[in-house]
């Protein structure tokens, strides 16, 4: 039987995968947003695990507002690196440094 | 109203008017209105003399405002008139009024004309609350005002760096004796609780003999009040020991230094010693001291004036020489004869000053007397009101009738002698050699300028004058620096150039005056000087002794004729030196060279000045900019805390580095630390 600590550490292993992507990444800012991605996806499943759990849909309706934000977001970060692209024909992460103090 | 309100106010109103105004109103309403002022001012102030002359006018107290009342002190602006407060209205409104209508003609070429009136009616105002000063506080305001506009007319041409440090010198040397004034002014509030001077002056007396605690000495008291009132005057005016700013203020526009340096503000010592005189009369030590100072100064600045060779020094040293019999008049208790010397001797020395202007203005700016020469023919009037000037300072005349100089000095040198102290002896004999020297120079001056053969082709500025006739209208600060400097070339000729004869706004002022240096003498003397008539005109305004009036007539023969005698024998040396014999001059420099040099720098009064207090101060002033600001307090203040705010910006600079994954990190390890300081102590 599949329990809610199951999903859990799903949840979890997903979080931290979603972080480490996020700095250890040095290539691709493509790979940064899918990090992202992920690490709401890892909060998704929680909301859910503990809506079923609780039998509580308020979590589940939770869950559809961060998918929601998530595509928006997915589509203005995408939107700014195609724009980046042009202005610096790269993606690479290393060359973005422009907030340097 | 009593009309010394507008005497003393109308100034004021004209100098704000043109000083704030003068952009908008223009240059020609400014000199109308600030002239203007001054010459109603003249109008309303002769009737008050006369008023005093005819015997009809009674003391009076115009009290304006209320000032400073805080417990026992009580100030008041009151402006005060009596017999001599009225000669030093005639005298300044007089003098001030023909200075400013002289400059419509000398400054006619200068931008800015209404910052220069402006500052005239500002010094006018300044002096005429000074005069009419009712209370030594008030007395003060007026001193301190007339050194202000002083300071501002010396540092007029502003861009001159000369004219900027004679200011300066002539600000700070007036510190020094404003200090002691004001250590004077602080020392009568302390002994009389008052500073009102007609209840300083009713209650001196009483205080004869009595002792005060000063710098750890007993002294007495009224000597130590006069002295260092004294102080003050000797500032002011100019007196040995701190005389040295007078000649440098030569670097004012000469209509400045006929007004300010000549007429009235330098004799301002004269008149609060005359004011004051019931108070000096009770203490002979300091009447001894002020004749001494006096005398001093009288032959001081006779010997240096010799050997002066810029036309406007000589007359400055004479000026601080007269100023000097006036003192020492003061000093032997003839205080009717010293205002009547500084009333004769603003009618003579403004005149004397003026004319000068007027040849420095047909000579181009040249003000070296050695490049003039043979101007009578050239500049006519200017030539025969010189003549009057110099008849008056050298105190022409015979059996009661003469020019001014001659009822007021040989006055003095009679009083002094007939004082009998030993003091007033010293002062006679110093008195009489310095009348030689003046004649000496005063001749000097004339000859070396209007007669003899034309020297003019040495002088650069006529040279430039020839050469550039098409700018003649240049700035004529630019070209005025250099009458010392210049190499001495004695070029006769007259290198085609052509003097010409000022203009009559130029003329009209020194042919007035030249009115007053012939007639004021004989006109006025038996009000000023002699015994029943002085007591009746001075009513007790100054301390005028009846008794020395009687005794200056009853003095021997050879004491009256000894003036006209050094007279004579000054005008000889003159005439036989720079007429009869030119190499003469030369001849007596190679024989005493170490005299001429002597003289040639002032008895080392600015060098000595020089290493006694001003490098010292310098290298006062140095070690603490350098040392205590610049390598303490700025270095480990201001300096030092910025110094720290930069390394620490560095440091800080270093974590921002725009990578967005280290943003990251610390974003997560933030939030891992805020969770473990929620989880472990808040819960």
């Amino acid at each position: 039987m599949i329990g809610l600590a199951h999903y859990l550490t799903v949840s979890a292993i997903l979080f931290t995968l979603g972080v480490l992507g996020i700095f250890l990444n040095r290539k691709n800012i493509i790979l940064m947003l899918m990090a992202i991605e992920l690490i709401l996806l890892s909060v998704n499943i929680n909301l859910v695990a503990f809506s079923a759990y609780l039998g509580d849909l308020t979590g589940q309706v939770f869950a559809m507002f961060v998918l929601t934000v998530a595509a928006a977001e997915a589509a203005i970060g995408l939107a700014i690196l195609v724009i980046f692209f042009r202005r610096r024909g790269s993606i690479a992460v290393d060359d973005v440094n422009r907030m340097r103090g | 109203m009593h009309p010394v309100i507008f005497i003393v106010f109308l100034p004021l109103l004209a100098a704000i008017i043109a000083g704030l105004g003068g952009r908008i109103i223009g240059k020609t309403a400014s000199k109308v209105i600030t002239t203007g002022s001054l010459f109603v001012g003249a109008v309303l102030s002769w009737p008050i003399f006369f008023g005093y002359l005819g015997g009809s006018a009674e003391e009076q107290v115009v009290p304006v405002l209320d000032f400073i009342n805080s417990g026992a002190l009580s100030v008041d602006w009151a402006l005060r008139v009596d017999a001599l407060t009225a000669v030093m209205l005639v005298v300044v409104t007089s003098v001030s009024s023909l200075v400013h209508l002289y400059s419509w003609g000398y400054m006619e070429e200068d931008p800015s004309q209404p910052r220069f009136f402006a500052y005239l009616s500002l010094f006018s105002f300044a002096m005429l609350m000074l005069v009419t000063a009712d209370s030594l506080v008030q007395m003060f305001f007026g001193w301190e005002g007339v050194g202000l506009a002083s300071y501002l007319l010396i540092g007029f041409w502003y861009h001159k760096p000369s004219a900027n440090a004679a200011a300066l010198k002539a600000f700070v040397v007036n510190r020094v004796g404003d200090f002691g004034f004001s250590l004077g002014i602080f020392g009568t509030f302390l002994v009389f609780g008052t500073v009102s001077i007609p209840a300083i002056l009713a209650a001196s007396p009483g205080m004869a003999g009595s002792t005060i605690g000063f710098a750890g000495l007993r002294v007495d008291t009224m000597t130590l009040l006069c002295l260092l009132l004294f102080v003050g005057a000797m500032g002011k005016s100019a007196q040995l020991g701190l005389h040295t700013w007078l000649p440098d203020a030569m670097e004012g526009p000469t209509p400045v230094s006929a007004l300010i340096h000549a007429a009235t503000m330098v004799t301002a010592g004269v008149f609060m010693v005359c004011r004051l005189s019931p108070m000096f009369e009770v203490s002979p030590t300091a009447l001894s001291v002020v004749t001494y100072v006096g005398a001093a100064t009288c032959l001081f600045a006779a010997t240096v004036g010799t050997v002066q060779n810029d036309i406007k020094r000589v007359v400055a040293y004479s000026t601080c020489s007269q100023l000097g019999y006036m003192f020492f008049a003061a000093g032997v208790g003839a205080y009717g004869a010293a205002m009547f010397h500084l009333f004769t001797h603003a009618f003579f020395k403004a005149l004397l000053f003026l004319g000068a202007g007027s040849v420095i203005h047909a000579m181009h700016h040249e003000q070296d007397m050695r490049f003039y020469g043979n101007l009578r023919k050239e500049i006519p009037v200017t030539f025969w009101v010189m003549i009057a000037g110099t008849l008056a300072i050298t105190g022409v005349g015979l059996f009661g009738v003469g020019f001014a100089g001659y009822h007021s000095k040989d006055a003095i040198l009679e009083s002094a002698f007939a004082s009998g102290s030993v003091h007033g002896n010293i002062a006679f004999f110093l008195g009489a050699f310095a009348a030689l020297l003046t004649s000496f120079y005063s001749w000097r001056l004339i000859f070396m300028t209007f007669f003899g053969k034309a020297r003019w082709a040495g002088s650069e500025h006529i040279q430039h004058a020839v050469h550039h006739v098409e700018e003649h209208q240049e700035d004529m600060a630019a070209d005025n620096d250099s009458a010392q400097d210049h190499g001495v070339k004695m070029v006769e000729g007259t290198a085609g150039y052509h003097p010409h004869e000022s203009p009559l706004t130029i003329l009209v002022p020194i042919l007035l005056l030249a009115v007053g240096a012939v007639f004021a003498g004989f006109v006025f003397h038996g009000a000023f000087i002699e015994p029943e008539s002085g007591e009746h005109f001075w009513r007790g305004s100054i301390a005028f002794s009846e008794h020395l009036a009687h005794e200056m007539h009853g003095v021997p023969a050879w004491v009256k004729w000894t003036p006209f005698a050094v007279m004579l024998i000054g005008l000889y040396i003159a005439w036989r030196n720079y007429i009869r014999v030119p190499g003469a001059p030369a001849a007596f420099v190679a024989m005493f060279p170490g005299l001429h040099k002597f003289l040639m720098h002032k008895w080392y009064f600015d060098e000595l000045y020089d290493v006694i207090f001003v490098r010292p101060a310098m290298k006062l002033g140095r070690f603490f900019w350098k040392r205590g600001d610049e390598q303490t307090i700025d270095r480990f203040g201001p300096h030092g805390a910025a110094f720290a705010v930069g390394i620490g910006n560095r440091l800080t600079t270093r974590l921002q580095s725009g990578y967005v994954y280290s943003y990251a990190l610390v974003m997560l390890l933030g939030l891992i630390g805020a969770a473990t300081w929620v989880f472990w102590w808040v819960r």
